[in-house]
């Protein structure tokens, strides 16, 4: 009995050090040089720390300019898809019409849809309006792909409202718009943080739009630029690993004090799916 | 019926139809921003690819009508490599379900059972998933180079050299190292669901099994498994469908070579589109990519269904 609870603390030790080790890898390698990372020190601690690679990846390389877009395309796409999915949620589940299961299950078809599914098309559109290269290239599809999952979790916080509330608002003289802004939109609030980072890992990560849609590199998100960035600097590591840790980390510190949020949101999101 | 009492029920009839209409109105309204979104980007561009896919279509020009020839090519022209990409998307697939899903499981079990440091395990166990695909394989690169790389390095230190390989550049060797790390990186999502799932059964029930003289193995096995049922089907779902649209560790590691022996379904299609301007030819791939998510969902759940019988 003794011998299998230590078998099983060995096993979780050991994925535990899988899990940790690239990490601890990207970080250290980011702060050496050449010759340590390639020879003298491969994977111990670095014995110069190297900000300079900080530096070079952060001015050379652009990271910081593709940070902010990041941050700018991620933030707006999340804002559009949770006021889109509010809304429609109070449509579906607050104001009955026989149509509000139709509704429903027309929009979970997108838990489905591969993102693939709007390349060619959209592609298309966008090089003969000219909109390729844009921030809104990607704000919009992003927006749009996660909308679904986004009136999935909200359903989720809606119902769970009496519909009393929704009926003594109207007795009070309120309307249907006035119910949604200043009754049900304060009660969903603890939606807004679930959808919010379930859609924020994926606008963030987002790799294939944006490696297809935007060509110049004023407006590269973080992967495009990494991408980019490691063509360049294929023999110099340090700077690669400083673009790493640069796109990672602000998510990971964030993980380290809302573990549970952000596993409780994943939970919400696959689960009710 | 005297003709004042029908005035009124009309009038009331009238009443209603108004209110009604006024209702479905708003619905409208309250709908429109996601309706537009979500038609304008994910339906409309699937009816324009089910549409184009049966046109020789450069993207720009008309495009002639030409049936099914594209998806007939698709399949028996070897050049375009779409049979290649779906055995590599099956095979990464294979591998998800039946060696990253049960690893998962195990995991999640293990942790169900309360050991000490439980909840830190789980965050750590978790954490790759957070990692972007992109700055994973950039990091496997860092793993894999033939040169520098820790692999080749670790089979040098340990006298293996002759196992030494140009992982992401030979044929025999390049889509294990691009299976490896997607299994990896998800197994710690499969793993929380299952954990979820797994917190969810009662500790009555549990306990009522032990006190019966069940083993911990016994209980996860007739109680904890049947129950998370429904989360085991989600996961193998989304392994299926996940394997079918793999890009980002195609496109960082290798780039569908060497030989595109690599070449998963997504690549191709924007082969398709940037190197042979072959649009109408893209249109197939994205609806056979489309069907086929569709069809293994529907085909996962069936699967369930009849098992439960």
């Amino acid at each position: 009995m003794k011998f299998k609870k230590s078998l099983a603390y060995i096993l979780l030790g050991i994925w535990a050090l899988v899990n940790l080790f690239p990490i601890y890898f990207m970080f250290t390698f980011s702060l050496k040089s050449n010759d340590e990372i390639f020879g003298k020190n491969i994977i111990g601690i670095p014995k110069d720390w190297l900000w300079s690679n900080y530096v070079s990846a952060l001015k050379t390389g652009n990271m910081a300019l593709y940070f902010a877009n990041s941050l700018l395309v991620t933030t707006l796409a999340i804002a559009i898809s949770l006021m889109a999915a509010l809304m429609a949620t109070y449509a579906i589940t607050r104001i009955p019409s026989r149509l509000n299961k139709y509704t429903n299950a027309f929009f979970m078809l997108g838990l489905t849809i591969p993102l693939q599914a709007s390349i060619v098309p959209v592609y298309v559109v966008l090089s003969k309006l000219h909109w390729l290269n844009k921030y809104s290239t990607l704000i919009v599809p992003y927006s749009a792909f996660a909308l679904s999952m986004a009136i999935l979790i909200c359903t989720g916080f809606m119902v769970d409202i009496p519909i009393d509330l929704d009926e003594a608002a109207r007795i009070d003289g309120c309307g249907l718009f006035g119910t949604f802004f200043k009754i049900i939109l304060p009660l969903t609030k603890p939606a807004f943080s679930t959808v919010g980072i379930y859609s924020y890992l994926q606008c963030w990560n987002e790799f294939m739009f944006a490696n297809v849609f935007i060509s110049d590199s004023k407006h590269r998100t973080l992967p495009v630029g990494i991408k980019a960035l490691s063509g360049a600097y294929t023999t110099d590591w340090g700077p690669i690993g400083a673009a790493l840790v640069i796109a990672t980390f602000p998510t990971l510190i964030v993980y380290v004090f809302l573990s549970r949020k952000i596993q409780d949101s994943f939970i919400a999101g696959a689960v009710k799916g | 019926m005297s003709d004042n009492n029908y005035i009124v029920s009309k009038e009331i009839l009238r009443e209603r139809r108004n209110k009604n209409i006024k209702k479905h109105l708003t619905i409208f309204v309250f709908l429109l921003p996601g309706l537009a979104l979500f038609i304008s980007i994910l339906i409309a561009p699937i009816a324009v690819s089910l549409y184009r896919s049966t046109f020789d279509w450069n993207g720009f020009s008309e495009g002639t009508f030409i049936g099914i020839a594209n998806y007939v090519e698709l399949f028996t022209n070897g050049s375009i490599k779409f049979i290649t990409s779906l055995k590599n998307a099956m095979i990464i697939a294979i591998f998800s379900v039946f060696i990253q899903l049960p690893i998962s499981l195990a995991l999640a079990l293990l942790l169900g059972r309360k050991p000490k440091g439980e909840k830190v395990f789980l965050s750590i166990f978790f954490m790759p998933v957070l990692i972007s695909t992109v700055v994973i394989g950039q990091l496997w690169l860092k793993i894999y180079n033939p040169d520098y790389g820790l692999l080749n390095r670790f089979l040098d230190f340990v006298h293996l050299s002759q196992y030494k390989h140009v992982w992401v550049g030979e044929i025999g060797t390049a889509l294990g190292s691009i299976v490896v790390p997607t299994i990896w990186q998800y197994i710690g999502y499969h793993m929380l669901l299952m954990y979820a799932g797994v917190k969810g059964v009662s500790v009555d029930l549990r306990e009522a099994a032990m006190l019966d003289g069940a083993t911990k193995w016994q209980v996860d096995k007739y109680i904890v498994i049947p129950i998370i049922k429904p989360i085991l089907k989600v996961s193998v779902i989304f392994a299926v469908t996940g394997s079918l649209k793999t890009y980002d560790l195609v496109r960082i590691l290798t780039e569908g070579g060497p030989f595109q022996s690599t070449e998963v379904p997504s690549t191709l299609l924007e082969n398709m589109l940037f190197l042979r301007n072959r649009y109408g030819m893209g249109s197939t791939i994205t609806v056979m990519l489309i069907a086929l998510c569709f069809a293994f969902a529907l085909l996962i759940s069936a699967a369930f269904k009849e098992k439960d019988k």
